[in-house]
């Protein structure tokens, strides 16, 4: 049970099966990132899947806007332990964008403006389990929560759901992006409490 | 591999409460004793772990208020309203009493001494707790570079680090910013960070300084993206938020 800190009792417990280990509720949504919120317009916001032979397809805003979108509701889990629950996205199925590569890649490293990397295996973004999200609670998703899109996984701790996402690259060989190179953990599932390496 | 070295697994350790000061009437440092405690960086946090006689646990990260000292680490707690946590931890919390921490964590808001190039910290409200471990930190390395702090306050009643502060270091300078109400004798009126604050109290953006700007969200917002409207680096501004998003 580890170590009992004498006194202390704690909020009265609410048992919800849908919060994972060591999370609790945030009824608010709120902000983590590293530095500045990058301003991405959405006249010159491109999006490319670069595959692990080098090909590479983009798509432009107008073409984003044109593929048909899903309006996922989900549980999201921050590594920062607070969770949401029944939050509203709007976006396009990643399977959407890259059912048709053929490639054989196991991993993906998630590319943002501004420099932000994550990396995470390729069987996490398919299957309708990730979107490239523009929408949440029915508006247009604002600078600070990741728009004009963001990666959507929301299985994983939310830190792989890259705010400002410009582009997925689909390797062979897993390496770490970047809170993953300071420690965190390369898989990231709220479940089993992957917060950070070795967990 | 390179990076087990690094890091490795992240233990949790069994830590007792050594000493605390009260920095306001809401707010109480935590002095630690932490065997076996590995060192940190200014600027990186820990995870403290409470459990109780049930079984309950529950855990939050907390920045790291001072550079390493052996086994000793402290904490800055800010009492929040209904938090479980830091209720505990900055009200009953006792001397000698345990509780679990595991970390450091994070290296990349962090502030290395060998680093020459100026700082600039700006802090919203108890967002000063890590960058006073990096002017602790500049003081223990006994480097002089030259750093900058402007911190952002409602009233001078919520001052963290008061004695401290007040005490005038060569090559520290500290501009204060009073959002609701001035210290008595202090001309002027109460006002927000703004361009003109960080365009005179911070450094040219040409002198390629490092900032670490931490406090709630749309403070951290807000300066982050006036410091790029100056001309700073988006990559040399570091930020830490924390508390409620403001819409």
């Amino acid at each position: 049970m580890g170590v009992v800190t004498p006194g202390f009792h704690g909020r009265a417990r609410s048992g919800n099966p849908r919060l994972p280990p060591g999370q609790y509720l945030a009824e608010d949504f709120p902000v983590l990132s590293a530095g500045p919120t990058p301003r991405v317009r959405t006249e010159t916001w491109e999006f490319t899947v670069t595959t692990e032979t080098g090909d590479k397809h983009t798509w432009n805003w107008a073409e984003l806007m044109a593929l048909p979108s899903e309006k996922p509701t989900v549980d999201i889990h921050c590594v920062t332990q607070w969770s949401k629950l029944d939050t509203r996205w709007r976006g396009v199925s990643i399977d959407t964008l890259v059912g048709g590569l053929g490639t054989e890649a196991d991993y993906v490293m998630v590319h943002a403006y501004g420099g932000y990397t994550t990396n995470l295996p390729l069987a996490d973004l398919l299957d309708g389990q990730a979107w490239i999200a523009y929408e949440y609670g029915g508006k247009p998703l604002t600078p600070e929560h990741g728009g004009p899109a963001r990666l959507l996984v929301p299985h994983l701790y939310f830190w792989k759901s890259a705010k400002w996402v410009r582009g997925l690259e689909l390797k062979s060989r897993d390496e770490p992006g970047f809170w993953e190179n300071a420690g965190y953990h390369d898989y990231g599932d709220p479940w089993r409490e992957q917060r950070y390496q070795g967990d | 591999m390179a990076r087990t070295a690094v890091s490795g697994r992240l233990a949790w350790r069994v830590a007792r409460l050594a000493g605390f000061r009260d920095e306001t009437p809401t707010a109480r440092t935590l002095v630690f004793d932490l065997p076996g405690w590995p060192g940190h960086l200014a600027g990186q946090h820990v995870d403290v772990r409470l459990t109780a006689a049930d079984g309950y646990r529950a855990q939050r990260s907390y920045s790291l208020a001072a550079p390493a000292d052996g086994d000793r680490v402290e904490l800055t707690v800010q009492r929040v309203a209904d938090g479980e946590v830091s209720e505990h931890l900055a009200g009953r919390y006792a001397i000698g009493d345990p509780v679990e921490i595991r970390g450091p964590i994070g290296g990349w808001f962090a502030w290395r001494p060998a680093d020459p190039a100026p700082v600039l910290l700006v802090a919203g409200g108890s967002g000063i707790v890590p960058l006073m471990a990096m002017i602790r930190a500049r003081r223990a390395a006994g480097v002089r570079t030259p750093f900058k702090l402007i911190y952002s306050l409602r009233t001078p009643a919520e001052l963290y680090y008061a004695d401290e502060l007040r005490t005038p270091v060569a090559g520290v300078d500290v501009t204060y910013v009073y959002t609701r109400e001035l210290p008595d004798g202090r001309s002027g009126i109460p006002r927000r960070i703004d361009v003109a604050t960080l365009n005179t109290a911070g450094w040219p953006a040409e002198f390629g300084a490092s900032c670490f700007v931490c406090g709630p969200t749309g403070f951290v917002e807000t300066v982050a993206d006036i410091l790029v409207a100056l001309g700073h680096d988006p990559h040399r501004i570091r930020t830490e938020r924390f508390g409620p998003s403001r819409d």
